[in-house]
């Protein structure tokens, strides 16, 4: 008898939900899957904006942190996860590159996710060691097509968003540098500061303070435009490279069949955050900005996805490296 | 002058009576998870990074790094206890700890251990407090050629850890240096030995195979019979050292630290060494090698010591240039950018009360921890008495959990579960699972630098001749090796007359 009520109780409750789900939205706790290790750059972006979604949201929302092969094993976590909108993921330009860097990836990267929206840009430097001899980005042009192949280009590994830049910059400058790779950018660095190797092109989440402190030499920022952090130094396009332009964008993501009322309520969840002065104050100490509304949408991410794909492809496939 | 003013400037921060607080509740929790056999630091701090935005940047800092040094005392409460390393230093602790445990000991093994740390802890807090910046220098001079050279007197000194056949020891030093390949090459980006299991992209996970090679394989052999642990629990006795056992202690503590402290610096996983490095010191020094892996005092302060100097050092990194030596540290520097301080080699100068208030705790965090420990030993003994038909399924998931927690991946728990047997067979063949760990930890690093030094020097071997620190390095090899090598063959003929025991 009890039993029975029960299990009427529960049916009733379920037809309930799921008649009321977008207004009901959300119940419980959100998980933010985040396909990298806590503490670096994507995982602060993450942590910083969930803070700001859930409180908007008034629910919680936990950062999962899923690493493991170049995101991919975070990514395809979420592709399998149930359409419920209670999980979601965090990732950053890898979520195109690996599409064609991973030859057998474990989802369909087009078909497997629905999209909330961008969250931010992060612009790229171009960095060389301390004592590096070009004064400028002009000098160092001529100077790395002089000396291309005596040169050494340090990344943080295949996938990583030096290792993107550092391909881009190849082949917009057309030589062959030796490239050196690290296991994350924390080494990479280390060995840039003790003049071990010559170049690198990183993140502003990883260089600003290394600049600021004068301990690594400045040439260029990979954005359209100069940054207001760094108004001396120029844009690859002004330096006479535009094909070099690169920014490591982060989006957010739900697995395929998420309902749209539940991508929709979390993209104006994201716009808010990004509006927050806090957000806007802590992306500007890390030398970024939070994406405008307009791009915080599903349909900009899509786009965004879809290009960045086709863009990544001819640039990996010529410099011949995949991660499987 | 300047100096002093800055120490005095830290002290006054870091004993405020909130974040004497939050240091107290670090180093309290770091304890605990220590304590709990294969939860680390990282995953506990990781876990409360959101609990620490709502706190003051300073406070979060000094509680975060509690838990940090905290979790280093614990984590070699159980090597102690139940042999069972939560990381790569208490895995040298637990050789000879476990074994003093074993013979009754433990308590001795216990304070040794925590008065060990603090003296070391303490000498290396003055040496960040004062030497930082120069010795940042002297890191930076580190390259690839260096540290693969650096790598190689790691491997060659890892023989000595055996106290049995060396060909043995050799032989788990190779098969702990293929169960490094597992993974993905970094400079090629092919998967290798996963066996199509992408979880295993990453390499094993140390965690894993540590507790599955010392703990679990422990566990199985202590399930074959009653008998040994029935010796364990009547015969605790001596909590606290005698007057001889703290002779024993002094030099290995002070040479410890040293050693501790000076490879600490290194950026590029000289901290790991420094354990290693140690015991193989004491061993090599000591009147009595025989006593080592049988229950040896200073093969339990040395290395202990050196630990906990090193955890201290390796702070110097992140402090001077703002980059992180270890994944802990990469937390704090998370932790840091959320309360919207972007660390970096200004920090001191832009932040001098977070800087220097950091230090200050470290120190205060070393006192509370010895305080908070020394009494608790009586109750980590107690807990031998424990039945064991209790105690090792409480192990077992703990274990488990503490593993999951560290990348939330089943296949680690396999894992587990496979290193486990091997452990157990590696038990019953008489081969020792330390030379396995250290060939697993060196050899991903020696491979790396090893091939990243071919590509900076563009294929020309010299370069390790050539660079002055890395030739040095390699001669010391070198005599490690003939010293090392040329008592084993004299012994050898010595011991055929010596029964075996």
């Amino acid at each position: 008898m009890t039993y029975l009520r029960l299990a009427g109780l529960s049916v009733g409750a379920l037809c309930a939900a799921s008649a009321a789900f977008a207004q009901g939205y959300p119940e419980r706790q959100i998980t933010m899957v985040v396909p990298f290790a806590a503490g670096g750059p994507t995982d602060t972006v993450a942590r910083l904006v969930a803070e700001k979604m859930g409180t908007d949201l008034g629910t919680q929302i936990i950062i999962e942190n899923l690493g493991g092969a170049g995101g991919t094993l975070g990514a395809s976590q979420v592709a399998e996860a149930e359409a419920d909108g209670y999980t979601v993921l965090l990732h950053h330009i890898g979520m195109a590159t690996s599409e064609t860097l991973y030859r057998n990836l474990a989802y369909d990267t087009l078909n497997a996710f629905e999209y909330v929206g961008l969250v931010t840009e992060v612009p790229m430097t171009v960095l060389a060691r301390n004592d590096f001899e070009p004064a400028d980005m002009a000098a160092f042009i001529e100077y790395v097509k002089a000396n291309g192949d005596s040169l050494t280009l340090a990344n943080a590994g295949i996938g990583a968003a030096s290792h993107l830049c550092g391909m881009l910059l190849m082949q917009a400058l057309e030589v062959p540098l030796v490239t050196v790779p690290y296991k994350g950018t924390g080494p990479a660095m280390t060995d840039l500061l003790g003049g071990q190797v010559d170049i690198m092109c990183d993140q502003t989440t990883n260089t600003t303070k290394q600049i600021q402190g004068a301990t690594v030499k400045a040439y260029a920022v990979t954005t359209p435009e100069r940054l207001e952090l760094f108004p001396d130094l120029p844009t690859v396009a002004e330096a006479g490279i535009p094909a070099a332009e690169v920014s490591i964008w982060h989006g957010i993501y739900t697995p395929k069949g998420t309902p749209a009322e539940v991508n929709e309520a979390l993209s104006a969840s994201l716009q808010k955050a990004l509006a927050d002065p806090g957000i806007v104050k802590a992306f500007a100490d890390l030398g970024t900005t939070p994406s405008p509304a307009e791009d915080a949408t599903p349909a900009a991410l899509k786009e965004k996805l879809e290009t960045e794909i086709a863009r990544w492809k001819p640039v990996i496939e010529a410099a011949g490296v995949y991660a499987d | 002058m300047d100096f002093l003013s800055n120490l005095a400037l830290g002290f006054a921060t870091a004993t405020s009576f909130a974040n004497l607080g939050f240091c107290l509740i670090g180093v309290i929790l770091g304890t605990l998870v220590g304590v709990l056999p294969g939860i680390g630091a990282t995953a506990t701090i990781a876990m409360l990074l959101p609990i620490t935005f709502q706190l003051e940047p300073v406070s979060s800092l000094i509680m975060l790094a509690g838990i940090y040094y905290g979790a280093q005392y614990g984590g070699s409460t159980t090597a102690i206890l139940i042999n069972m390393p939560g990381e790569s230093s208490s895995a040298v602790t637990a050789i000879d700890g476990y074994q003093l445990a074993r013979r009754g000991k433990a308590g001795t093994a216990l304070a040794v251990a925590a008065l060990g740390s603090f003296f070391a802890g303490s000498v290396s807090t003055f040496l960040v407090a004062i030497f930082a910046p120069p010795l940042t220098v002297v890191a930076l001079k580190f390259g690839a050629a260096e540290y693969f050279s650096l790598m190689v007197l790691g491997l060659v000194s890892s023989v000595a850890l055996a106290h049995g056949s060396i060909l043995k020891a050799l032989a788990m030093v190779v098969l702990g240096l293929l169960l490094g390949l597992v993974g993905t090459d970094i400079y090629s980006g092919t998967p290798r030995f996963i066996m199509g299991i992408r979880e295993y992209a990453d390499g094993l996970n140390f965690v894993a195979v540590a507790v599955g090679v010392f703990g679990i394989a422990e566990i199985l052999r202590n399930l074959e019979s009653e008998q040994t642990r029935e010796v364990m629990k009547t015969n605790v006795r001596n909590l606290w050292p005698s007057r001889e056992d703290f002779k024993r202690m002094v030099a290995p503590v002070l040479r410890g630290t040293a050693l501790g402290s000076a490879l600490g610096i290194l950026p590029g996983g000289g901290a790991i060494l420094a354990s290693f490095a140690s015991y193989t010191v004491e061993k090599r020094i000591s009147k009595n090698p025989q006593e080592f892996g049988r229950g040896a005092i200073e093969g339990v302060a040395g290395p202990e010591s050196a630990n906990n100097a090193g955890a201290q050092t390796s702070f110097i990194p992140l402090l001077t240039l703002g980059i992180p030596a270890n994944p802990v540290m990469a937390l704090m520097v998370g932790a840091m950018i959320i309360q919207g301080i972007v660390p970096g080699p200004n920090v001191a100068t832009e932040q001098p009360a977070l800087f220097w208030g950091i230090i200050a705790s470290m120190w205060i965090g070393n006192l509370m921890l010895i305080v908070l420990n020394l009494p608790l030993i009586g109750l980590w003994v107690k807990l031998l008495t424990v039945p064991y038909y209790v105690l090792f399924p409480i192990i077992m998931a703990f274990c488990s959990i503490g593993v999951y927690s560290v990348r939330s991946n089943v296949y680690d728990l396999y894992a587990v579960a496979a290193f486990g047997l091997l452990g157990y067979v590696m038990l019953k063949l008489r081969c020792e699972p330390a030379p396995l760990l250290l060939g697993f930890v060196l050899g991903p690093l020696l491979e790396e630098n090893l091939r990243r030094a071919m590509i900076l020097s563009r294929g020309d071997p010299a370069t390790f001749a050539t660079r002055p620190i890395s030739a040095g390095l390699l001669l010391l090899s070198l005599v490690v090796l003939i010293v090392v090598f040329l008592p084993q063959v004299r012994k050898k003929r010595d011991e055929v007359f010596v029964e075996d025991n």
